[in-house]
Parts: C-alpha cells; structure tokens; sequence
C-alpha cells in the first residue's frame, strides 16, 4: 500500500514568469521555488530587475506572462479583494523604510495593527514595544522619521513589517546606503529573526557579503540573457561557476566568505 | 494628443478609485479623523490671515474703482451693490480658490509625490491599505469643510474692504452702507458663492492629488508635479466658475 507522501506547499513559487513594463520585457522565463523556512538572497547586478521582480512577487506589479503563488496560492489569477488579503499577508521592507513622515516611529509600527486588528490601545502598544525592542529602537518610539538614521530608518520599518507576525518576510536592498557595520547588524537582524519566528525571508541586494552570511540559497539574474542563470547555495555556486561571469561577479564582491 | 488622451485616460481611472474608496468614510476604522483635522488645519486655520488681508484689499480696491465710475454717473450708492454682489458671488470664493490651489493643492502633489519617491505608497499597497481612500479622502473632506467656511470669511473681508472706501472716499455712513448691503444681497448670492467654493474645493483636491500620483518618481518629478497641480486647478477653477455662473444665471441666483 502506497503511504501518503505530505506535500510541502512552497512559500513563494515562480512559474514561466515574464516582466517588465509595458511591453518591454526585463525578466524573462522564470522558474524557482522557495520553501517555508529558508532565506533566498536574489542578486545580480544593478538594473537587472532585482527589485522589479521582487515587486512582482509580492503582488504590486502584473507580471506580463506565467504566474506567482504564494503558500500554493495565484497572486495573479486571483480577485483584486484576495490578492489585497494575501498582500496583507507579507511583511515588506523597503530600500529606505518608506516610513510614514507624520507618524511618530510608534506610530508608523502600530499602523498595520490599527488597520487590521482588533487590539485595545495598551494591547497595541505592548506589541509596538515587542517589535520596536526586536530591531533595538525601544528608546526610539516617540522619534519621528526624519530624526532617524538611514539604519534606523531600515529597522523601523523592519519592525512595521514584523508587527503583523507575517510568515514571509521580503527586504528591497536592505544594505543599499549602509556603512559595513549596520549592514552586518542588519543581517545578524534578519538571521535572529528567522530563528526566532521560523519566517521565510526574500532578501534582494548585490551585496555578495551579505549573501554569505545570510543566504540559504542565492538566485543570480543576469541583465543580459534577461533570465535567472544561477540558483543554490552562496558558496556552491562560487565554486560552480568560477571562471564563468557569474563566479566573477561572485568572487569581485564577496570576500569574507570565500 | 495620444498623450492627452492617456492622460484624460489616467484621470478617470484616479476618480474611479477616489470614488471606489469613498465608502471608507462610512467605516469606523477607516475614518481618518486625525489626518482630517491636520489638513483642516493646514488648509482652513493657517490660510485664514493671509485669505482675510487679500480678500479685504481685494475689496478696497474694488471699492475705489467702483467709487471712481459711479461718482461719473452720480450713482455712487450703487457701488456698494457692486462691492457686495462680487465679492459674494465671484470673487471672494475665487480669491479662496486661488490662495487654496497655492497653499494646498501644490502641497497635496508635492506630499503625494514624495511619499512615491520615498516608496510609501507602495508600502501602503502591501499593507492592503487603498492610497486613494487614505490620502485623498481625508483632503477631499477638510477641503470641503474649509474652503467654503474661508469664503464666507473672505467676503465679509471683502465687505469690510468696500466698505472702508464707502465711507471714507463717497461718505457713505456706516450704517447706511451696511443696510443697503443687506438689502440687496440674499441668502442666494452667499449660497451661490458657497456651492461655488464647494466645488473650488474637490476640483482643487483632485488635481492636486492626481498629479502627486501621477507624478514620475524622482525629485524632479515632484516638482512638476506641483506645478502641474496648479496650472490644472486654476484652469479647472475658471472652467467650472464660467460653468457654475451660467447655471445660476438660468435659475435667477
């Protein structure tokens, strides 16, 4: 007698995905999955497509051709109210924390909880303090956004997107404009967060130090053959590829972990 | 003209989504009572001086030229009809208009510009939040409040203006001007000059609005933005004006 196999549905899968915009096409051909539990750095370099694929996958663009799913679900072939939902679902963080300027960082962090949940003020406020101490800013509530460094800023909106306890967690360039030791704080951050809330993590950056620490897997985009040409493990993938323009790129950037 | 057309285009589809959100001021936890009170503060409170002092020159130099032809004809009394019938009508709800589409509807693109720059409207997408229904809503309504509430100050400003040049220049007595005044003028010259400002004050927050989002996302994009935001307000203000007097002119206001 054949014993039921238990499937394990991916977090994010990527099937024959087209991008771009209008009717130029960035990415093309795209196929990967990522499963519950790991931290996938996606890299190439600048103006590959990085960040639009990203906005993709989390349901802010339309892809032009293939479709997205999220934990085994359509991001594309859905209602727009589902798709709103399943946006709701991710915790995202961006380039520069895209915080709100008028809101203290409290504030911004109790946003998504006042939207969604059905707290009470001192509930929520408990929770902005879990999450502020999470990413260190607990001494930094009452500071609005502009008083913030870039860092800071990042870990704000870390914090934001953690506030719904999302299982999926994606970062827009999360070492763009960061001196190497906020970088490196940034990463231990997200490999803490991962232990401790069990998240998959979508990291996109061309920081190759940041790939080594972090990266359970990298996937490399080229610019040119407008495709995914690499998928696996950081420093498998350096020493798959050496001498080929993907081992380069690799070995140019990332030097700790060589 | 393809671009025109895009962008007529691209207007419907923001008044589709403006439209689209605007059950959320029926809802509790949509109900932005914060941000309300913000942008009527900005927008109402804060224009207040400035509204008040050109509103009141507006309304003296009116006087003094109205004062000048009238003596002509020896009709000077009727200057106050004059002074009263514009600045109820037209100007004091123009002159509102414009100081709102330089304070507010350059600010409101400029805002809304920025916060694309700065990624915020693509955070509030991922949270599931509408941004038409969280920052233009609440705009649309302190606009509405504030604008037709700063037009009634702009005319008794405006009044008060005429009524200075009254007195002094044509020694009108104060108490003889301000009778005529409320002789001539009814409760349809005010209400035509407040559906006026009504109307000033959506036209005013949607182009401001529309060209923060429609705005390309870099810094200089927010600043054409901006100025597009004006050019497209005041033009749509003199539009509907035009509109709006000759629909009131059929109904004897």
């Amino acid at each position: 007698m054949d014993v039921p196999q238990k499937s394990i549905v991916p977090a994010v899968e990527v099937r024959d995905l087209a991008i771009g915009y209008d009717e130029r096409v960035v990415l093309e051909n795209l196929n990967f999955a990522i499963s519950p539990g790991e931290i996938v750095c996606i890299m190439g370099p600048s103006g590959c497509g990085k960040s639009t694929l990203l906005k993709h996958i989390i349901g802010l663009y339309q892809p032009l051709k293939g479709d997205i799913l999220i934990r085994g679900e359509s991001m594309v072939n859905t209602t727009a109210e589902r798709k709103k939902t399943l946006m709701r679902s991710l915790g995202v963080t961006y380039q520069g924390g895209a915080l709100f300027g008028w809101m203290s960082v409290a504030e911004n962090v109790e946003f998504p909880l006042r939207e969604y949940s059905d707290l009470t003020a001192a509930e929520r406020r408990e929770k902005v303090l879990e999450k502020l101490s999470m990413v260190g800013l607990e001494k930094f509530g009452t500071f609005m956004p502009a008083e913030l460094s870039g860092g800071m800023c990042k870990r704000a909106g870390l914090a934001r997107a953690l506030v719904l306890e999302p299982d999926l967690l994606f970062f827009d360039e999360p070492s763009a404009g960061l001196d190497p030791l906020s970088s490196a704080e940034l990463d231990k951050l997200i490999l803490d967060l991962r232990k401790r809330t069990g998240a998959t993590v979508v990291v996109v950056t061309h920081e190759l130090d940041s790939v080594f620490t972090i990266g359970d897997r990298a996937l490399m985009l080229d610019k040119e053959q407008k495709t995914l040409v690499a998928d696996g493990k950081p420093a498998e993938l350096l020493r798959q590829y050496a001498g080929s323009r993907v081992g380069d790129f690799l070995s140019r950037n990332g030097t700790a972990h060589r | 003209m393809k671009k025109i057309f895009s962008s007529c285009g691209d207007f419907m589809v923001f008044l589709g989504a403006v439209a689209g959100a605007f059950p959320e001021i029926f809802r509790r936890r949509t109900r932005r009572w914060r941000e309300f009170f913000y942008y009527a503060e900005v927008c109402g409170y804060q224009s207040l001086p400035i509204v008040l002092m050109l509103c009141f020159l507006m309304g003296v130099v009116l006087g003094i030229q109205g004062a000048i032809q009238m003596r002509k004809v020896g009709t000077e009394i009727f200057m106050v009809d004059l002074i009263g019938f514009s600045v109820l009508k037209e100007l004091g709800p123009l002159m509102v208009a414009i100081i709102a589409t330089g304070r507010a509807g350059s600010a409101f693109a400029a805002e809304i510009g920025t916060m694309k720059v700065n990624e915020e409207l693509n955070a509030l997408r991922t949270m599931g939040v509408d941004p038409a229904g969280f920052l233009v809503l609440p705009k649309l309504c302190a606009m509405l409040i504030a604008l037709p509430l700063l037009s009634v100050c702009g005319d008794a400003a405006g009044i008060c203006g005429g009524m200075c040049v009254g007195v002094t220049v044509l020694k009108i007595p104060v108490a003889a001007y301000w009778l005529r005044t409320m002789d001539v003028l009814g409760i349809a010259a005010l209400l035509s000059g407040l559906i006026k400002s009504a109307v000033y004050a959506i036209l005013i927050t949607l182009a401001g609005c529309y060209c923060g989002f429609s705005s390309s996302g870099d810094a200089q994009g927010v600043g054409r933005g901006a100025t597009r935001a004006v050019v497209m307000s005041i033009f749509m203000v003199v539009i509907s004006d035009a509109v709006l007097t000759l629909l009131f002119s059929f109904i004897g206001w």
